[in-house]
């Protein structure tokens, strides 16, 4: 089994008459040559650890090292029936500030696909697992389809925001969630792809310009937003909305959109919202105006 | 193509892949490299090290992977207070080491016998890390292979015996390097291999003549 794009696992998929999820199970044995049901016990501690730190997240009152962050996600979820979005909608944000406040104040979380966009995929699908009982062995299958979307958009642009901005972090992980959305709601391959097309497409540009080069502002609470786009990518494909333009194609933008973005937004903390005066005053109170 | 667990994983303490997980290992590598509990340690910090250590918890992960923790223990964050207590003296420096990689630490670490070391390492990006001096050597190593490490005498006929030993016990080099000081004076080399190294192998190589030290560190 091999694959180079989108379009290839869409493809292999149709003729084998296999899901996605299974291409992608049967790839990582043959490449890692680790037995199937290691590999799945593997996925399944990770699933673990992601609801463990949504819960955590949810209760977090806790301020980051720097203090920029915490308490945020507990705010949202107890506004989970008051707001305009619905609970399903709400409850994805929280998580995913949660997690995102777990990861800034030192606790356990997964990589997904990097620490700074950790949030997005396991709020979505916990959001959506507890509206529609999904089980485990279907979330589990989703986040292999989810994976394997992660492994095309490494393979041909990228998942750092050092190298493509925030577009290659938090858009890649909405990429990621939507596909996992749609194998869970049953969606097609066809609509796996249409829905990795959507979410990406509209996170193209966004640039890492964190506050004091931290993984806090505006990090956090951009995973509860990513999640949601996700949530829409996935009830769009679903519906049968077409993305104008091709998946892999939406991939190659992402690669050369993050090869023409200057380096100052690129991680490095030198312009954008890191460079609003607001920004600067609260790094100098951190580090001290003379420091290195 | 990576892998399905380098984009779903690892699982790990927060916040930063090179900042925090990246340090752990720093401090991790650092510790087996000591051979014994570490009782002083002394951190230069340079670049974004340096500048952000304390808002991503640098210096809680470096003291962390020195008191022997994995880059997914909870108790990172605690690891200031738990070093402590242990009667630890920890001493943090913010230092400008010129042109090297931006995440680089100098550990300077004190044994429980009165060992001492110096490692320069540098967390070069999603828990990767990159050690590139020990105590005056440079060298190469990441930390994802077990390696064996020899202190020798520069003199012909060492890298063979040692080989051969590790050629005896079936176990494959995939990288290696020597270097030295001056010719004829002590050298270390540095032998990054796919099997485990056990405790035998480790002291045949001990028992060669030539051989001032041979220790070997994991694969962390």
């Amino acid at each position: 089994m091999n694959f180079k794009c989108i379009e290839d696992l869409v493809q292999q998929s149709e003729l084998k008459k296999l899901p996605i999820y299974e291409l992608i199970l049967q790839y990582e044995s043959e490449k890692s040559q680790m037995e199937r049901a290691d590999i799945l016990s593997a996925m399944k501690k990770n699933w673990q650890v992601m609801k463990a730190s949504a819960e955590k997240g949810i209760a977090n009152q806790e301020k980051s090292n720097s203090g920029l962050v915490g308490g945020d996600a507990k705010k949202v979820s107890e506004y989970l029936e008051q707001g305009y979005m619905g609970k399903t909608v709400l409850k994805a944000a929280a998580y995913a500030i949660g997690i995102s406040e777990v990861n800034a104040v030192m606790g356990k979380i997964v990589a997904c696909p990097t620490a700074g966009s950790c949030g997005i995929l396991p709020a979505a699908i916990l959001a959506v697992a507890e509206q529609k009982k999904f089980t485990e062995e279907q979330i589990l299958n989703a986040l292999f389809t989810a994976a394997g979307i992660g492994m095309v958009i490494a393979q041909n642009a990228s998942i750092s925001g050092a190298e493509g901005g925030c577009q290659a972090e938090c858009g890649s992980a909405a990429a990621m969630t939507a596909a996992a959305l749609v194998e869970l709601a049953g969606g097609s391959p066809e609509q796996v792809a249409q829905s990795v097309a959507l979410a990406l497409k509209n996170l193209l540009g966004l640039v890492c310009d964190p506050v004091a080069g931290l993984v806090e502002v505006p990090c956090v609470k951009r995973n509860g937003f990513a999640s949601i786009y996700a949530m829409l990518a996935a009830d769009m494909a679903m519906a049968g909305v077409q993305s104008m333009i091709p998946v892999d194609e939406v991939i190659d933008a992402m690669y050369q959109i993050g090869n023409v973005l200057p380096k100052s937004l690129r991680e490095t903390a030198e312009a954008g919202l890191a460079a609003s005066p607001t920004a600067r005053r609260l790094e100098n109170t951190l580090y001290g105006k003379t420091e290195l | 193509m990576r892998g399905v667990f380098d984009i779903i994983g690892p699982i790990m303490i927060g916040p930063s892949s090179s900042h925090t997980a990246g340090a752990v290992r720093l401090g991790l590598i650092a510790r087996r490299i000591l051979g014994e509990e570490p009782v002083k340690v002394e951190i230069n910090l340079h670049g974004s090290f340096a500048r952000t250590y304390k808002g991503h918890g640098t210096d809680k992960a470096l003291i962390a992977g020195i008191l022997g923790f994995a880059t997914d223990d909870e108790r990172i964050k605690d690891a200031l207070l738990l070093a402590s207590e242990k009667g630890i003296i920890y001493q943090f420096k913010k230092v400008d080491l010129g042109a090297v990689h931006p995440n680089t630490a100098v550990i300077y670490l004190t044994g429980i016998n009165g060992r001492t070391t110096r490692i320069i390492g540098a967390s070069v990006g999603g828990g990767n890390i990159l050690i590139t001096n020990i105590d005056g050597y440079d060298v190469e190593l990441t930390g994802q292979y077990p390696a064996l490490i020899t202190i020798h005498h520069d003199c012909p006929g060492v890298i063979t015996k040692v080989t051969s030993i590790l050629a005896k016990y079936a176990i494959n080099v995939a990288f290696m390097r020597v270097s030295r000081q001056s010719r004829g004076a002590e050298a270390l080399m540095i032998l990054e291999v796919d099997d485990v190294l056990t405790e035998a192998v480790v002291a045949e190589c001990q028992m060669v003549d030539e051989l001032e030290n041979a220790f070997c560190i994991p694969a962390i």
